[in-house]
């Protein structure tokens, strides 16, 4: 990669990739209300944007890095872009996920009540342009204008069906929560600057910060980047906005923009700051842990599709940020080459999950489109009818459940590899703790099998719960381009870590000065991160193997015997009367996880008696954070509000006669 | 990788291959012997699953093929997964490829597997089997790791021939944390075979099947790739056991005089296994389904307590 060398000028190909996303988002706006203008022209050439910055970004990440004043901002405060290993991997990510999601959007909009498509369009690609423009910033304050950008324009398209209220109210809960982040981070700046003359991140790379203020800006980070990531507790808008939002909105929300948050959390911690206390390590461990198992245990129970990916999200934002607690812990204790692999280990699940998540998303856009239903209970059967969608869906089912060959399994398999290497950590208390740790990332992981199994065997697999679903299409081609691009992204990423982990040591040397790689005692077929005695995985052979051995398994008993076969109705012991409503529902699938895990539920229930005429069943989920926290909040205010209502009466005399009071309270004051 | 250590793991997989059904004859003729039964023949599986190919494959109608080519997937994977674990020796190139992660991994991907497939043909008791065995799976899985975990922490690897090295050639110490990883071990691999307390091998068309209910709509050779894939998980959970455990007898690299005692020592092992597996099963009772939760998880925790104990214990 080096031979090839970073592009001239990459980073202001980045800046000029950037305005482009802005243009071609503005030339949506010429024609609002033409969807075969914007989806067969404005989509496509900005998928060709999204490659191309994949492509620069890739280039770049060994690249020194460079910076550039922008003649862009305020008098006397420019915007500074810089672009480093960490933003160029970002980038990276950006750019490849965004490109399938292009695609599939080329394909995916239809004409519907709410927003026109242009507008939507405009949105979409003012979205893009500010997740990018996220990761170059370089100072606090381009980065906040970029970052609220990127909240404004994913709430307009969460809200794009606007005229459905829950819609509008799933929208809001999202930004409101956006703002406390942001908030946060704004606070976290301010803390990281320090009294310096001004707000790049420069200034704040040279601050020292003394006493309790690192941890005060580690905290306030902690809060402002989880709650767009969606840790514990500031995870209740994902279940809702996920829904809420077209399927590629809610796929590139999720699949993205939840990594920017992982960005700003290495690029606080790991770059602007140059002390870490062990103690950050494990607080960020514990909520890490405690989200991805909050996250699996409620996928597990949930009904509608969306709504389940959007659990499954918060899930492996728990695993990804349990990584970097360890990271954290690592660099703490100066064990700067087991920090390097825990780092390597976050970053590629957070390139995996932008793969897999946004693949599955976008199939659950080609399955709302093709049945009109998001509910998993009326879905079923879907291979016969869209085989595409489920083949492709099948690729990142797997990748998502953590089995090898395919991606999902190498991230996990070099956290694993961290975990086990804690018993070189000097404080026994740690080394009791972080074991635990393992077995809770453990338990979530197998947790998640369980829960892919259910989203892919209830939507594809057994037969048609509706009968309209026998009138379902396949994806249009646009949509299988984009599907295309992802699966095999999940398969590259799966079968050839050891490239993957290559590109991305730049990161490890930019952030931890040191290299997961130059230990490892592995080729480009075997990777080892310490050396091949202690632990190596190849993908690959394994693939190539289980390929030889299927193969040969099918050829010698095909030649040894024979290949007949006979098609006959279903067994099913023989019972007679069975219709498809008999299949397990996603209740019935999710059912045994509910009745152990009853205790971390809040459930509302209605059971028939056996005197009932029409006897109805029902149970319904909700989130305990809710009324841990959230409505306590909600109530406090509308109470606040209340008493402050008392004054308001609406009537013009009463305002005057406050006037009255108060000029004559001010006239009493400055007298 | 030398053509003797290619050879070695040929070998190894053969006699993985050909014997897991002898296994499950054995464990099938001990059961019989203590239940005070006229027992079957040693070699019925074998006899069964020869039948099974040269039957007429029927297949449901709504099937997709995903449900045709399960079986192939099912049985290569654990093919994968008895070509990692050392049986006889310890020089396996394939093992390089694998480490005790992965091999979790690829028992992981077959039951995946198994699981939509049995969810394929949209009847009522395969998706029940389907959800029960991902429901025993989803503790199972994290108890076998901590218990692979608690020996590689040991042994500083996770690659199973250098578990089973270090393992070997210790001093002969007792080491508490093996007793815990031993106990759950034992409770996770009667789940995972689909035996008695967790699920019933001998038994069909109960409401209480797991691993039966899953196969229901098998028949000929797809139903003999999965009788013979069980056989083989049996037969490698087996080793692995004896591998962690009782790792006396496998062979080291390069010792050829090692390895031809080591068939017959494993086959030893194997056959004492055998008669105590034969022995849980008859003395204990099929639990309720959701009594397993109970049993998996305390294995889980046992494993994780044996992980903490090598911690604190050092060893």
């Amino acid at each position: 990669m080096s031979a090839i060398g970073p592009p001239v000028g990459a980073l202001e190909l980045v800046v000029t990739i950037v305005a482009a996303w802005v243009a071609l988002g503005a030339l949506g706006l010429v024609r609002p209300h033409s969807l075969r203008f914007v989806s067969r022209l404005i989509f496509p050439a900005g998928a060709c944007v999204a490659l191309l910055l994949t492509v620069i970004a890739f280039l770049s990440l060994d690249a020194p890095p460079q910076s550039l004043v922008m003649p862009l901002g305020l008098p006397d405060l420019p915007f500074h872009v810089r672009l480093d290993p960490l933003s160029a991997f970002f980038l990276l990510l950006i750019g490849a996920a965004s490109f399938g999601v292009s695609l599939f959007s080329a394909g995916y909009f239809r004409a519907s009540e709410g927003t026109p498509p242009g507008l939507i369009c405009f949105q979409y690609h003012v979205f893009l342009a500010a997740m990018a423009s996220v990761v170059v910033a370089d100072d606090a304050y381009a980065f906040m204008v970029a970052w609220e950008a990127m909240a404004l324009a994913s709430y307009f398209l969460v809200t794009t069906e606007h005229r459905i209220p829950e819609i509008r109210r799933a929208g809001f809960l999202y930004l409101l929560i956006a703002h406390i982040g942001a908030i946060a981070i704004l606070l976290c700046f301010g803390v990281l600057q320090a009294g310096g003359d001004d707000y790049t991140f420069d200034t704040m790379r040279n601050m020292t910060l003394i006493g309790a203020w690192p941890t005060a800006a580690y905290f306030l980070a902690l809060v402002g980047f989880g709650a767009k990531a969606g840790l514990l507790p500031l995870h209740v808008w994902l279940p809702e906005a996920h829904p809420a939002a077209p399927s590629p909105v809610s796929a590139l929300m999720s699949g993205v923009m939840l990594k920017t948050a992982i960005y700003g959390l290495l690029r606080v911690t790991f770059d602007l700051m140059h002390v870490q206390l062990w103690w950050w390590g494990v607080v960020a461990l514990a909520l890490g842990v405690a989200t991805a198992l909050f996250g699996v245990i409620y996928a597990a129970v949930q009904t509608d599709m969306k709504r389940l990916l959007a659990y499954s999200s918060v899930e492996n934002i728990g695993i990804i940020v349990a990584g970097f607690g360890l990271t954290i812990l690592f660099r703490a204790y100066g064990k700067n080459l087991l920090a390097a692999i825990t780092l390597t280990a976050v970053l590629y699940h957070a390139l995996n999950h932008a793969f897999f998540k946004t693949l599955l998303f976008l199939v659950t856009g080609s399955v709302l489109h093709a049945t009109k239903e998001r509910s998993l209970g009326k879905l079923g059967g879907l291979i016969h009818r869209m085989p595409w969608v489920a083949w492709l869906a099948l690729v990142g089912t797997l990748a998502i459940a953590g089995l090898p060959p395919l991606n999902g399994f190498v991230s996990e398999w070099l956290l694993l590899q961290a975990f086990l290497f804690t018993p070189s950590l000097p404080q026994s208390f740690v080394n009791m703790l972080v074991p635990l740790a393992a077995a809770g990332v453990v338990l979530a992981v197998a947790l998640a099998a369980y829960v892919m199994v259910k989203f892919y065997g209830v939507v594809f697999l057994g037969r048609p719960r509706e009968a309209h679903l026998a009138y379902a299409h396949d994806a249009g081609r646009f949509e299988r381009f984009g599907l295309v691009w992802l699966a095999a992204g999940c398969i590259a990423l799966g079968i050839l870590p050891v490239n993957v982990i290559q590109a991305i040591d730049p990161v490890n040397a930019m952030l931890l000065h040191s290299s997961a790689i130059s230990a490892g005692g592995g080729n480009w077929l075997l990777l080892a991160p310490i050396n091949a005695d202690r632990s190596s995985y190849s993908p690959l052979i394994v693939l190539v193997v289980i390929i030889a051995t299927v193969v040969l398994t099918m050829r010698i008993v095909h030649r040894f015997y024979h290949g007949r076969i006979r098609t006959a109705p279903p067994w099913d012991c023989g019972f007679p009367l069975q219709t498809p409503r008999m299949q397990d529902s996603a209740e019935g699938f999710g059912q045994p996880i509910r009745q152990v895990f009853e205790p971390f539920f809040r459930i509302e229930r209605h059971l028939p008696t056996s005197f009932d005429a029409a006897p109805r069943y029902f149970v319904r989920i909700g989130d305990p954070f809710w009324s841990w926290i959230f409505l306590p909040i909600a109530h406090a205010a509308e109470f606040a509000a209340r008493i402050v209502g008392l004054i308001q009466q609406g009537r013009i005399s009463v305002y005057l006669t406050y006037s009255f009071f108060t000029l004559l309270a001010l006239l009493f004051f400055v007298r | 990788m030398t053509i003797a250590s290619f050879l070695t793991q040929l070998l190894e997989l053969a006699i993985a291959v050909a014997l897991a059904p002898l296994l499950v004859g054995w464990v099938n003729m001990c059961r019989a012997w203590l239940q005070n039964k006229s027992a079957p023949s040693l070699l019925l599986p074998y006899r069964t699953i020869r039948k099974l190919f040269m039957k007429d494959a029927v297949v449901a109608q709504s099937a997709s093929p995903i449900f045709r080519t399960t079986p192939y997937i099912v049985f290569g994977a654990m093919c994968c997964a008895a070509a990692i674990v050392p049986s006889l020796a310890t020089d396996l190139p394939f093992a390089q490829a694998a480490d005790a992660i992965a091999l979790v991994g690829l028992f992981a991907l077959a039951r995946v597997f198994i699981a939509l497939a049995a969810m394929d043909i949209g009847t009522a008791f395969g998706a029940l089997g389907a959800r029960r065995e991902m429901f025993v799976g989803f503790l199972a899985e994290p108890a076998l790791l901590m218990v692979l975990f608690t020996a590689s922490l040991i042994s500083g690897s996770t690659s199973l021939p250098t578990i089973v090295d270090a393992l070997a050639h210790r001093e002969l110490a007792i080491y508490p944390s093996l007793a815990f990883a031993g106990v759950a071990f034992t409770m996770v691999s009667l789940a995972e075979n689909a035996r008695i307390p967790i699920d019933n091998p001998s038994t069909h068309l109960e409401l209480t099947m797991i691993h039966e209910a899953m196969v229901l709509e098998y028949s000929a050779r797809h139903l003999a790739l999965l009788e013979w894939a069980s056989a083989l998980k049996l037969f490698n959970y087996s080793c692995i056991g004896l591998a962690l455990f009782f790792p006396f007898g496998i062979a080291a690299a390069g010792d050829w005089l090692a390895l031809i005692g080591a068939a017959p020592a494993l086959i030893f092992k194997l056959a004492i296994g055998g008669v105590a597996l034969a022995f849980i099963e008859t003395l204990s009772a099929k639990l309720r389904i959701f009594r397993a939760p109970e049993f998996l998880g305390t294995a889980f925790l046992l494993a994780v307590l044996a992980m903490l104990v090598n911690l604190l214990l050092g060893g």
